[in-house]
Order: structure tokens, then sequence, then C-alpha cells
């Protein structure tokens, strides 16, 4: 006796079978807006970028310098102590060089996210951003990257003030 | 620790495939009503019923659960629905474990449930929502981002060879060929097939991903005293764990996951696991992708950090290798890889897939050498949680 009898044969329905009318569907397509408050920590973060600042929060007790910034340490589960002035520089600790957009449409030039510890944040903390001005093959984990901003007069506070990063010449 | 002994009993499930005409709710019954079949049982003797499925925004139907709850067997009966992402399918189990353990229930249907194409053009935009919506959304994310960059920081940790992972993803699709409910069996595919498949995003290629999928499991438990009665093969739930790490994923290594180690720890020791490599006989570890299968048996403490896919070129996680020194036949379903992906049904496809090696009733794919024990493993919400159930004969 095997576990073959205990699977039901569910109906596979083709894209032909919509096309031509041989199944039935109803559509939805929603709108739906929504205003995110953005609450202390990240509030203050966002203020700063606009000021074309990257700030961190320290927690005395561990000593983690955390971004993005929160207003509690997650591992002393305690309120965490202060603001700390971070560089607009750091290091790829990962990345991707993405060919597809969420619709699966290709791209002719890649999309290349990174993880990028950020300078004066505790070892391997940072955040995710684009990397930019560099050949996608060139990349690697590890390089040194700064960060390109939008021109201060078309900052809004936001994460896009950052415009991408870019590497580090030494 | 003062708690039943809890058996699985019965399992069935649906064909996966990539659209189906049913709905969510006729896909829960279809499994729910063979897993019930399978065990000789009604749902008049099923005390309470666990729900799994994935985010309301694949199907923009609010209260899913409750949306499902016919279908699950849920009528007049205590009935709770439970989501931790692509973890869901192993922690039904284990929630469903834990309504029985306590004494609280008898028995317990676990049905797991995803209906994924409903989203169109593709659910990708249903899941964009994971990330940040303030930080990260406004950086026109796509899901594939992290996985290919936590694929790329696990590659770069050890100098992992893209071939080696490549393997994983051949072998599921092989293993899934004999699987009946399998909607991406390939018998003759080759690791240059998956290398020459295109780049979506690097270092993940088309054939390293699983295919997105509908589909529905079903699993039934029942106390100690009732399985006995129920079946002359009751498979015992030895052990279970589960565990979370930072929503912070930008600030922690995504090379390992602790967390799923931590979830191994909780579940060998409550199965009395001292050396997992030569206990665990039979493992169904979750492969989305290809690397997360080798990446999982280095966190289940089942391979060495960063040598899973060296083990993995060895042969040592085939199906039928038994000469193998230490052979581990890995994902002998096919996965997630070779039968399918639908959320939290191809989670609960792999306790289903153990319980019906250990009964030896996998037909085609029954693993050689009669296994006694052996381990299911789901992961997911943002790349943080582990789900273990150890199980046993
Ligand atoms: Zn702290």
């Amino acid at each position: 006796m095997t576990m073959e009898q205990w699977v039901y044969p569910s109906v596979y329905v083709k894209e032909d079978d919509f096309r031509e009318g041989r199944v039935l569907y109803t559509t939805w397509q929603p709108r739906l807006f929504y205003a995110w408050d953005r609450g202390t920590a990240i509030g203050r973060f966002l203020a700063e970028l606009k000021q074309g600042r990257i700030v961190g929060r320290r927690c005395r007790r561990c000593r983690r310098v955390v971004v993005p910034p929160r207003m509690f340490c997650e591992h002393c589960f305690r309120p965490n102590d202060e603001w700390v002035p971070l560089a607009d520089t750091g290091t790829v600790i990962t990345f991707s060089r993405c060919y597809i957009t969420w619709d699966m449409r290709r791209l002719e030039h890649p999309q290349i996210p990174a993880v990028i510890a950020i300078d004066g944040a505790s070892p391997g903390v940072g955040f995710l951003h684009h990397l930019g001005e560099v050949d996608p093959e060139a990349v690697h984990i590890g390089m040194k990257v700064k960060a390109v901003w939008k021109p201060a007069d078309q900052r809004e506070g936001a994460i896009t003030d950052i415009l991408y990063f870019k590497p580090m010449t030494e | 620790m003062g708690m039943r002994r809890v058996a699985i009993v019965g399992a069935g499930m649906t064909k996966f495939v990539r659209r189906a005409l049913e709905t969510g709710p006729e896909l829960a019954w279809e499994a729910a009503s063979r897993a019930l079949a399978s065990c000789d049982l009604r749902l008049s003797d099923i005390d309470g019923v666990v729900l799994g499925t994935a985010p309301d925004a694949f199907d923009a139907v609010h209260m899913k659960g409750e949306y499902l709850s016919d279908g699950a067997g849920a009528w007049r009966k205590p009935y709770i629905r439970t989501y931790v992402g692509g973890g869901t399918g192993v922690f039904s189990v284990i929630q469903g474990w834990y309504h029985v353990a306590s004494g609280v229930f008898d028995t317990c249907l676990v049905v797991c449930e995803e209906k994924m194409s409903s989203h169109i053009p593709h659910p990708q935009g249903a899941f964009i929502t994971i990330f940040d919506h303030i930080l990260e959304r406004p950086l026109g994310p796509n899901l594939l981002w992290i996985f290919a960059m936590e694929m790329n920081a696990y590659m770069n940790r050890y100098g992992l060879r893209k071939e080696d992972i490549a393997y994983v993803a051949v072998k599921n699709k092989r293993n899934a060929a004999d699987h009946p409910a399998a909607m991406l069996g390939v018998r003759d595919i080759t690791i240059k097939d998956v290398l020459d498949s295109p780049v979506l995003a690097w270092p993940v290629q088309r054939m390293d991903v699983s295919p997105i999928a509908d589909g529905a499991v079903a699993v039934v438990l029942a106390a100690d005293h009732v399985a006995r009665r129920v079946t002359d093969k009751p498979v015992w739930i030895e052990g279970v764990g589960w565990n979370v790490d930072t929503t912070y994923w930008t600030n922690r290594d995504l090379s390992y996951p602790t967390y799923l180690e931590e979830a191994a720890r909780m579940a060998y020791r409550m199965a009395g696991i001292k050396e997992p490599r030569k206990e665990i006989h039979v493992v169904e570890p979750y492969d989305p992708f290809d690397y997360k299968e080798l990446h999982h048996l280095e966190g289940l403490l089942l391979a060495d950090r960063g040598k899973a896919p060296e083990d993995a070129a060895t042969g040592r996680f085939d199906r039928d290798n038994e000469n193998h020194p230490d052979w581990l036949p890995s994902s002998p379903s096919g996965g997630l890889l070779g039968v399918g992906n639908p959320i939290a049904a191809a989670g609960l496809m792999k306790v289903a897939e153990i319980f019906w090696q250990l009964r030896g009733e996998a037909g085609d794919r029954q693993i050689p050498g009669n296994p006694k024990r052996g381990l299911a493993q789901a992961w997911g919400d943002l790349m943080q949680i582990g789900t273990v159930v150890i199980l046993g004969v």
C-alpha cells in the first residue's frame, strides 16, 4: 500500500482554458491608500538623512551601535541610550545583480541591491540600498562604498535621499 | 514534561499544480478528506482543527482562516489559523501537537492550503509587502533580492561553487519524478541545465528556485491511546522546535541560520537525540531554493558549516545511495523544487513525506533500510524563523 491513493487529483487549468472561456473567473483591482507614521527612531533617522547625515543608536549595556535605529535594545530589552553620528561610508556585506522586476519582466541593466555595513555602527550592521556608478561585474563583498546624496533642496526625509552607494576610490 | 505522546495517524494531499480549478476551501477539503479516509476516521472523530495558510494578500480575502474553515473541517469545532510565513507548514503540526500533547484534544486535524495563482500577474506582488514599508519598499525591491543576497553571503563565506549547490535542484527534481502529486519532476535534468538557466537575481537562476503552486495537504494527529486504536503504524512526534531571529535582517550574519540551530537543538533535546547525524535517517529540509536545503542541513547540525554542498556532490543526500559512509537521504519527496511550493502546504508536504517514509508507504520514493526516524523542517517570515518536527516509529 502506498501514499498514491491519498493524493486527490486536483484539476490543473491552463492559460488556454481561461482565454477560450472553458473556465470562468472574476477579477478585482484594489485601490488602497495608507499613511504610515514613521515613529520615534525612524522619524529622527529620516530627518537626519534630509540633512545629509546617517545616525544610529547606541546601547550602553551591550555597546552595540545599530542602524536602522530603534529606541530599544532588543537584546538587552531596555531603552537604548544615545544617538550616534555615523559615516556615510561603509562596506558591502552582500549584494545581488537583479535582472527582473517584481512581475518577472526582464531588465536590460541589472539593479544592484546590497546590504551595506555602515562605518561607525557595530560590525556587520547596516541597511539595504542600491549600488550605482559601478560595473555590475566588479561588485564584490568587502567593497568600500560611499553614499551619493540627492541635492539638498530635493531631499524629503526618505531613504531615497540617498540615491545609491558608489565605490570609494582607494 | 507531563505531556502526552502524540502520533500522526493519517495524511492526504492534493496534486500540486500551477493553477487549480478548485477554490481554496475546495482544495482544503480535498486534502482533509483524503487524510481522514487514510486512517478511516470521520470528521465527527476530530476534536479540533488547525489551519495553516499564507497572508490574506495572496487571495485578497480577509479572514482567510474563516474563509477556509469549512473546507478544513472546522464546522462547530475549536479552530485556529496559524501563520509564520514559509515556516507555517511545519509549525501547524507543532500547534496541533500541543493541542493534543496538553490533553486538551484527543485528535486534531491539521490542514495547510495555498492558492498562489489568484494574484496576477505574479504572487510576488503580494510578497513585496514583507519588506519594511518605510526604509525598504521605496527602493523598489522584489522578493528575490533577499534570497539572492543570502545565497551570495553563504557562497562568499565558504567559497562555495554554484555547481555543487545546483546539484540539489537536480536531485530534487529527479526525486519528484516519482511523486504522484508533483508538478515539476524531471528525470533527465542535469547540473548544466540549472547552470544554463536564466539569471533572475544573481546568484539565483531560474532553476535554483521552486515553482509557485496551488495545493493543500492535511495530517491527522491523535493521542497515544487513540492512535493505537486507529492504526497499527502510528508515527510519533518525538520532538518539536521553533525559533525566530531579528526582523532587522540587515543587522545579522546571513551566512548561517542560527535561529534554525536553536530550533533544531530544542527538537533534538525533546527527542533525546544526542548525535543527530546518526539518529536521523531521513530528512526533509525546506528547499524553496537549492542553496536553502544545504543551508538548512548545516543549521540542523546534519552537515558541517559550509560543507553541505561538498557532501551533496558526493551523493551523501541521494535517495538510494545507501553505500555512502555518511548517507542521509534528503528531500526524497522531491521537495519544493520538484513537487512544488504552495507555501504552507509545501511545508506540511514535507511532514507527510516523513510520515509515509517511516511507514514504508512512499512507493517508488521509498528509501531503503527501514528508516526509523526522520525530520521535517521549514523556514520563513523574513528569512528568520526555523520550524522543526522530528518523527519516529
Ligand atoms: Zn543592548
